[in-house]
């Protein structure tokens, strides 16, 4: 009977930590610039989750990730836009944005999967800039989009509510997933591919299982993101926004869900937190924030979490970190 | 152990930004004191619009005595970087942490034009000194009430342009490059090109290219090819330099005409010398607002202002005549008073607003000297 | 996107036309020819590194931007002649190339840390180098106009159009080449060079002193990168502390499309990249360039997953 009285304190937590944050902002405790804050760090955990299981658990590179992240923006984007802003069509253009998302990363993923690690990285990171710059063209063949100028008037339909659950759902649906047979196989994939292809995995179905769905959870996270703000803008799906979910996964720990989630809206807020320093040190923010990256890596390599969990379920000796035995290739 | 300090500075730095948070959302407006933004590009691509901004702002305040409609006005800076989503960010933080009334500002329509989506759904005032774009004023759903501008908009620079081309520089054929993300040089493009060809020209060439791009030499060649007697550059004077340069190079020795953007002390005098750009205002014309604002800002900034200094202390003069009129610091009201405004005396000439927020005004044409100094050549009324 | 594949010639009713197509179409590949060179220097850099220690050195771009600078104290400020302050700057970039290498990367290397800690950390110096470098007391975040140490007078030779700046960026690229090549054919070091990035622990076993020559590989790599950033400047006379972030992308490309590791491979892919870069800006538009770059960059992985030029490791089980 233990699971069960487990998962009932969780489930309990977990709407109790809800019911507090929400009277905080219903009371205006925490303004609205911080609200906006949190529900982006939010956005960016279910986006950094994402990646986690494609790079932390399956060891498949990519650098290509805020791709997805905008495929799903713009995509639900346009259809709220274009059809209405009720909850409806929110969620219609929700799971518009994730399918787009999973569909494109199913495509780009059967012929680049079988790449080997740092190619599947340039091979993703090709394909980032090749959205990008499609995402820069739109306001040729839909003109709404905005093309390069940018998209206005998107209906502001996300709301804490909406981004706490989903993640929510998020980190339930990795966590279940990594615990399944099709989580065991990707972590084996990424420890040697070789030999779980011997032990009769089908690693092409295991990495692209992780790709897909991976790519779906950023899809979702940019369909989120662009009901946050009043503005998209093509930049804000480049290269360097891929850079930045990578760092997150790699600073919280490779194969570690908490540390993605606790990293993840840790940095959000570290760096909006920076944006209050006075004026004269304003511009130290980037400085403070490299500077720091380059110190914890070179501390603590492993991550925050080091490939643990914290859970109020703790599986016996499983660790998910990525072995360091004989096989460097696996890591990266 | 590590991971216990590790965790609770995480804590910490978490708990720290609510707490920053929570301090900023007390700070309202204390009775007497109106909070005014001003949001400009202090830093980036085009700083010396910022700069020239924000001596424009502070000349105007400093005249009118930093009090307007019987309030105090305190003004809260930001530098966007020439970046929209920057300058958005930064809006946002205004309005909801610092609780500011206006805001004045930006410089490139393509940072002002969603920061007045922003504003206007706040009812925040927004006003723009230099932003020429059509869009600045009109959203997609009609006018943005409480969006207002000091300057004239791009259909009319873009005609001013086109006609100074045919019928001055007798070009029948032109080239135009623009970058096509910012809005504001789309539509100056779009709108020269409409006006060219009215007037019987032919436009050979619309190239765009990308706001980072820095290598037009494939361009340029592709152009050089068609053999165009002008070319059309509605940039801003730090892209429009590098093109100049490298277009000399595939043998473009033509005419160039540019727009607004070009208003700089940082231009390539030199490269572009005996070239023209329509712009605001003209610093040696002698009317008496335009040699009392020349003197005043020579003598507080020892230099000559440029268009976006006059048009930025135009705006704010806009700004606290209509805070004046109102005597309140409710947007609404402040709103209504702008709109209201007719044959308002500013340097740049005289401000009644239209029901799109659009002042009704003239453009001059202005010669890039290799002196280091902008000749005036004419001025072109609507 | 190979050069003569730019489209049909037009009518043949009109056989200047024809000939003067040509001309236009050699003229973009002058182009694409010194966009290239300069893509390949900084290649070289990312190709070597990789080579002997297979990272993926995000802050090589910086050290490009970085040369860039120098070049315009050098020659600007301080008043150098130009042939002294190139020289000088790619001096300068080496020991900060270095520096980079013995702060940052090492220590990582002697921990035994996984290759991804390196890439993060690698990525964090290159933050680092644009945001430090962007404060008002160092660079400051403004673009910067570089004038040129000569007139760039453009030569017309039948029909064809050349401008004195390109001739000097390929003639300074061709030349940096040939020593490269001299250094690591005819030299010791080189020998060591290849020697590591074939195999460490062998090398080690042999003699050779594996962080000596790491180390001077990263300040060969960065010497290269900062001629690139002086030839940059030169050529296209704007510069920024961000401005090393697409061309290092684009070389970095470059260098995996030719085979990340393989020195004429970096060059070729440089090549290759610049002329599909031109050739499509100068064909179809100029927005397109980068998707076509890269869609290039993709479909040759996708034939030769090691690169043109890359060696298809074998696995051993």
């Amino acid at each position: 009977m233990r699971p069960n009285r487990k998962t009932l304190i969780a489930a309990a937590a977990v709407l109790g930590l809800y019911v507090v944050i929400e009277l905080l902002r219903q009371t205006n405790v925490l303004d609205g610039y911080w609200q906006q804050v949190m529900d982006l760090s939010l956005i960016i955990t279910i986006s950094a989750l994402g990646l986690s299981l494609i790079y932390g658990f399956a060891g498949q590179f990519s650098l290509g990730h805020a791709a997805f992240y905008g495929i799903g923006a713009y995509t639900s984007g346009f259809i709220t836009k274009s059809y209405g802003d009720t909850p409806f069509w929110f969620i219609l253009a929700l799971i518009a944005g994730v399918t787009a998302a999973m569909v494109a990363a199913f495509l780009i993923g059967l012929p680049i999967l079988r790449l080997k690690s740092d190619y599947l990285g340039i091979a993703t990171l090709g394909f980032g800039i090749i959205v990008k710059v499609v995402l820069d063209n739109t306001d040729k063949w839909a003109p709404i989009m905005g093309g390069s100028r940018g998209m206005l008037g998107i209906p502001h339909l996300t709301t804490f509510a909406w981004v706490f659950w989903l993640t929510v759902a998020a980190v339930l649906l990795c966590r279940n997933l990594i615990l399944s047979s099709h989580g065991r196989a990707m972590i084996t994939v990424r420890e040697d591919e070789v030999a779980a292809d011997i032990m009769g995995i089908d690693t092409t179905q295991s990495k692209t299982l992780a790709f897909v769905v991976g790519c779906g959870l950023a899809g979702l996270a940019g369909g989120l993101y662009s009901h946050l703000y009043p503005f998209l803008h093509p930049t804000s799906f480049d290269f360097l926004k891929s850079l930045d979910v990578l760092l997150v996964v790699v600073l919280g720990g490779l194969g570690s869900l908490t540390g993605t989630v606790v990293t993840a809206v840790a940095w959000v807020f570290l760096l909006e937190g920076l944006r209050i320093l006075p004026e004269a040190f304003l511009e130290w923010r980037g400085v403070l924030y490299a500077l720091l990256l380059v110190v914890v890596m070179i501390t603590r390599p492993q991550g925050l979490m080091g490939g643990k969990e914290w859970s109020l379920y703790k599986s016996k000796g499983s660790s998910a970190a990525p072995g360091k035995g004989g096989n460097s290739r696996a890591s990266a | 152990m590590m991971k216990r300090i590790l965790a609770l500075t995480v804590a910490a730095m978490m708990v720290a930004g609510v707490v920053a948070g929570c301090g900023g959302a007390g700070s309202g407006s204390g009775g007497g004191t109106i909070k005014i933004g001003m949001i400009a590009p202090m830093t980036g691509d085009v700083k010396t619009f910022g700069e020239s901004t924000e001596q424009g702002v502070l000349l105007a305040l400093e005249q009118h005595k930093n009090k307007a409609g019987g309030y105090t006005i305190e003004l809260v800076k930001g530098d966007d970087r020439n970046d929209p989503t920057e300058g958005v960010n930064i809006a946002t933080k205004m309005i909801t942490q610092d609780k500011v009334k206006a805001i004045i500002g930006s410089v490139s329509s393509k940072v002002t034009i969603p920061i007045s989506e922003v504003a206007n759904a706040q009812k925040v005032i927004t006003i723009t000194g230099t932003s020429t774009n059509e869009k600045v004023t009109m959203g997609e759903k009609g006018r943005k009430p409480f969006v207002f501008r000091a300057c004239f908009i791009d259909p009319f620079q873009g005609l001013v342009g086109a006609k100074f081309a045919l019928n001055t520089l007798k070009a029948k054929t032109a080239a135009v490059m623009y970058d096509k993300g910012n809005d504001y040089t789309v539509g100056l493009a779009e709108q020269f090109k409409l006006n060219f060809e009215k007037g019987g020209g032919k436009v050979v060439a619309m190239e765009t290219y990308a706001q980072a791009d820095s290598d037009f030499n494939a361009i340029l060649t592709k152009i050089a090819g068609l053999k165009p007697e002008m070319l059309y550059l509605p940039d801003y004077y730090n892209k429009v330099s590098l093109i100049a340069k490298q277009a000399k190079s595939k043998g473009l020795n033509v005419p160039m005409v540019g727009g607004d953007g070009w208003d700089s002390t940082d231009i390539d005098y030199a490269t572009l010398d005996g070239q023209y750009f329509t712009n605001h205002y003209a610093a040696d014309d002698t009317r008496k607002e335009v040699q009392t604002f020349v003197k005043d800002y020579e003598a507080k900034y020892k230099k000559k202002p440029d268009a976006l200094a006059a048009l930025a202390y135009d705006a704010t003069l806009v700004l606290l005549e209509g805070i004046d009129n109102a005597k309140s610091d409710d947007t609404e009201k402040i709103r209504a008073a702008i709109q209201g405004l007719k044959n308002f005396s500013a340097v740049s000439g005289k401000i009644t607003y239209d029901e799109k927020g659009n002042p009704i005004k003239g453009a001059v044409i202005l010669q890039v000297k290799a002196a280091k100094s902008f000749k005036f050549v004419e001025t072109v009324n609507p | 996107m190979a050069p003569g594949q730019g489209g049909k010639p037009p009518a043949l009713a009109n056989p200047s036309l024809g000939g003067q197509f040509n001309v236009k179409l050699a003229e973009q590949l002058l182009n694409g020819l010194q966009l290239g060179f300069v893509y390949a220097l900084i290649a070289l850099g990312y190709t070597m590194v990789y080579g002997i220690i297979r990272l993926i050195n995000f802050a090589h771009g910086d050290v490009f931007m970085i040369g860039a600078f120098l070049f315009f104290f050098g020659f600007n400020v301080w008043g150098l002649p130009w042939w002294l302050a190139l020289p000088l700057s790619m001096v300068l970039s080496a020991a900060i190339g270095m520096a980079i290498e013995r702060l940052a990367y090492r220590p990582l290397r002697e921990r035994g840390a996984p290759r991804i800690a390196a890439l993060i950390t690698a990525i964090g110096v290159s933050l680092f180098i644009e945001y430090f470098t962007s404060l008002k007391f160092v660079f400051s975040a403004n673009f910067r106009v570089v004038p040129r140490p000569f007139e760039d007078t453009r030569f017309v030779i039948g029909g064809l159009g050349i401008s004195t700046v390109q001739i000097f960026v390929i003639a300074t690229v061709l030349v940096l080449l040939a020593i490269l090549q001299f250094i690591v054919y005819r030299t010791k070091i080189g020998k060591a060079m290849r020697a590591v990035s074939v195999d460490q622990d062998a090398a080690r076993l042999m003699g050779v002193n594996v962080d000596q020559v790491i180390s001077f590989t990263f300040g060969l790599g960065s010497a290269l990168a900062a001629a690139a950033g002086c030839l940059f400047a030169l050529a296209y006379s704007q510069i920024s502390p961000f401005m090393g972030i697409m061309p290092g992308l684009k070389a970095f490309t470059a260098a995996v499309l030719g085979g990340i590791g393989s020195i004429p491979g970096a060059v070729l892919g440089a090549l290759i990249m610049g002329e599909a870069e031109v050739l499509t800006a100068g064909y179809l538009t100029s927005n397109y360039r980068d998707a076509i770059a890269m869609s290039l960059l993709i479909v040759v992985l996708l034939f030769r997953p090691a690169g043109l030029l890359g060696k298809a490791i074998r696995e051993k089980v």
